[in-house]
């Protein structure tokens, strides 16, 4: 018997019995759906993750304080006394810049009669260095600004636009910070979003102006340090440079870090093992429903072998070796399982397509990928899954007694 | 003398029924000649059926040397069993058996397949079904012909591997008398045109009557042969 026989002849068997052969695959498309479907959007996840975070500079470090590593008492904020050791270029030779910066909670902002939250950020004039942020229009923050505790402000686009409706031509505009008037001296570039929020709503005032004035701190204590290793390579140097001369300051070169320097690697790091458990448990639940997918084709597999007694009785009465039966019941098992792995491809694939599309039209641009890997896996798994689940049927078939099986009404 | 196709000696055949053996058959000796149409007849519970499930190599004798056309088949395995059932019998039963999902042609073709012919099987196939006066039929599926219709394509069926006999259980039980006359033309036109061998298991006495040969199995045994 040619291949290509037995195949349509386990075709023409399943289509004689097309509800019965839809409800056996159900389980399988379901099982197959699910895993595509969650591969595609973790995957989709992952690569708008990452390219946010590579959005962000390869070279950036956060500088936190506390550990989430220990348990610390006494822990001592980072301060601007530290940020200036740290632009030391002798003692942390592998940075280039390093910008603190104080950050407000929701605040509310009114201008042109219009009112919005958002966030208010004290900086320095190195902050645009270092986070690689240019202005669109008007000038950046500078060292005049900081000395003088101007009351400016730089705009990003998404505050501007629903402040005034528009993010151009508004240097020279006057915006409200919690009753206090600032001048617009310029609009950010829009940088899109990221995992940290939105970097378009934000509003940048000088750092001196912003303790002074707006968050009013008697200390200096700042909330993050943001510094820029010189390349990308030298990240875990200028890592190592940060925590010795942070060590020193905080008088902790014995026991536990009370500060936490994370890079670009580490929050890649951190998304992928997040993934990776997410990965573990869709495996987990498909790997369930494809367990009982596979009993589901075994029981119904069973039940054709008993329906079709009389034609295995004939079949071997006609010259069908036990092999021959073998196969052709395992041929139909596995097909079967194999089209509910198709359907199941098809059906995760518009589901992946679907959340993409609702993801787009709510604002979180977001493309799901089904890769090949993945579809070849779940083609692989399917058929195995029915070929598994068959041999015990199909072996019971090739069992059968001839003269039993004919007799068999 | 004619040629022995079928030598049977001292055939036993016992079933093991929860605590009871049952004999069905008690050292049965036959011989059948190639050309032969012989009838088996007997009342049920004589070892008939059992008879006929081991001449047509379906089931092993308990005891006792069987001989198909020159092969020793009591001792062979299920598979090679198979392999001389595909070859040398030719099986036509009371209710057709036909592959209702496929058409005459594939059911024809079914031994050819597993015999493992490739080349000419569809052309072997048409030609037999063209012997069985079916040549307009040959597309047509089980349900789409009639009873005699779908007798005459088992029995295509069963001559397609040109076998060394042909093995027919009630072949007319299902039919009514003059269509089931016309399948007995049939095979008695096959007989005499290809010199098939043909064993016929019947209760119908006109039937028999038709065959080269009777034998009444009682018990067991052979009771009587009646030659005419």
């Amino acid at each position: 018997m040619t291949l290509w026989q037995t195949i349509f002849e386990a075709l023409e068997s399943l289509n004689s019995n097309k509800l019965r052969s839809g409800l056996t695959i159900l389980g399988i498309v379901i099982g197959v759906a699910a895993v595509i479907a969650m591969l595609a959007i973790g995957q989709g996840a992952q690569n708008s993750i990452t390219g946010s975070i590579s959005g962000i500079g390869t070279n950036l470090l956060f500088i936190f304080s506390g550990n989430d590593q220990a348990e610390l008492r006494n822990v001592r904020p980072l301060t601007l006394q530290d940020a200036q050791a740290l632009s030391d270029p002798f003692a942390a030779p592998s940075i280039e810049a390093v910008a603190p910066i104080i950050q407000s909670g929701s605040i509310e902002v009114v201008a042109n009669g219009e009112q919005t939250r958002t966030t208010l950020s004290g900086i320095t004039p190195s902050y645009f260095v270092v986070r690689n942020f240019n202005v669109a229009e008007g000038d950046p923050i500078n060292d005049e600004h900081l000395y003088g505790r101007a009351s400016v402000a730089l705009l990003g686009t998404d505050v501007a636009d629903k402040l005034f409706g528009r993010h151009e031509g508004l240097v020279g505009e006057t915006i409200r910070v919690e009753g206090q008037p600032f001048r617009v001296i310029g609009v950010m570039e829009k940088n899109g979003g990221s995992s940290f929020g939105s970097q378009d709503d934000v509003v940048l005032i000088p750092m001196t102006t912003a303790r002074t004035r707006i968050i009013r701190r008697s200390t200096d204590k700042v909330d993050i340090i943001f510094a820029k290793a010189i390349s990308a390579d030298v990240v875990p140097q200028a890592t190592e440079e940060i925590a010795q001369l942070l060590r020193t300051r905080h008088r902790s070169a014995i026991g536990a870090d009370d500060f936490s320097v994370l890079s670009q690697q580490d929050f890649l790091q951190t998304v992928q093992t997040i993934l990776g458990v997410f990965t573990i448990f869709l495996g987990g639940i498909a790997a369930i429903s494809l367990l009982v997918g596979g009993i589901g084709i075994m029981n119904i597999m069973l039940v054709s072998v008993a329906e079709r007694t009389r034609e295995i009785g004939l079949r071997k009465a006609l010259g069908a070796r036990k092999r021959d039966i073998l196969i052709q019941f395992l041929t139909e098992s596995s097909l079967l399982s194999l089209i509910g792995g198709l359907v199941g491809i098809i059906l995760g694939w518009l589901i992946a397509f679907i959340v993409g599309q609702i993801a787009t039209a709510t604002g979180n641009a977001f493309t799901p990928a089904v890769g090949w890997d993945g579809i070849l896996l779940a083609t692989l798994t399917s058929t195995a899954i029915g070929l598994f689940f068959g041999i015990y049927p199909a072996n019971r078939a090739a069992s059968l007694q001839p003269v039993e099986a004919l007799r068999y009404e | 003398m004619p040629e022995t196709v079928i030598h049977a000696e001292n055939l036993t055949k016992v079933y093991q029924m929860g605590d009871v053996e049952v004999r069905a058959l008690r050292g049965l000796t036959l011989d059948v000649f190639r050309g032969e149409v012989v009838a088996i007849m007997g009342p049920s519970g004589s070892g008939k059926s059992t008879l006929m499930n081991i001449l047509g190599c379906l089931d092993h004798p308990t005891e006792g040397s069987y001989l198909l056309d020159g092969e020793e088949v009591a001792p062979l395995r299920d598979d090679q069993l198979a392999e001389i059932r595909n070859r040398k019998v030719g099986f036509i039963f009371q209710s057709f058996n036909l592959l209702g999902r496929q058409t005459a042609l594939s059911n024809v073709e079914l031994p050819l397949r597993y015999a493992g012919l490739t080349e000419g099987r569809r052309e072997k196939a048409r030609q037999a079904l063209i012997s069985v006066g079916l040549e307009t039929r040959i597309n047509h599926k089980p349900t789409e012909l009639s009873g005699g219709q779908q007798q005459r394509v088992a029995v295509a069926r069963a001559i397609v591997n040109n076998p060394a006999i042909i093995m027919a259980d009630e072949p007319t039980g299902n039919l009514d008398s003059k269509v089931g006359q016309e399948i007995m033309d049939l095979l008695l036109s096959l007989n005499r045109e290809r010199g098939a061998t043909l064993i016929i298991v019947t209760h119908d006495p006109r039937v028999a009557a038709q065959c080269g040969r009777v034998i009444r199995i009682r018990d067991g045994v052979v009771d009587t042969e009646m030659k005419e």
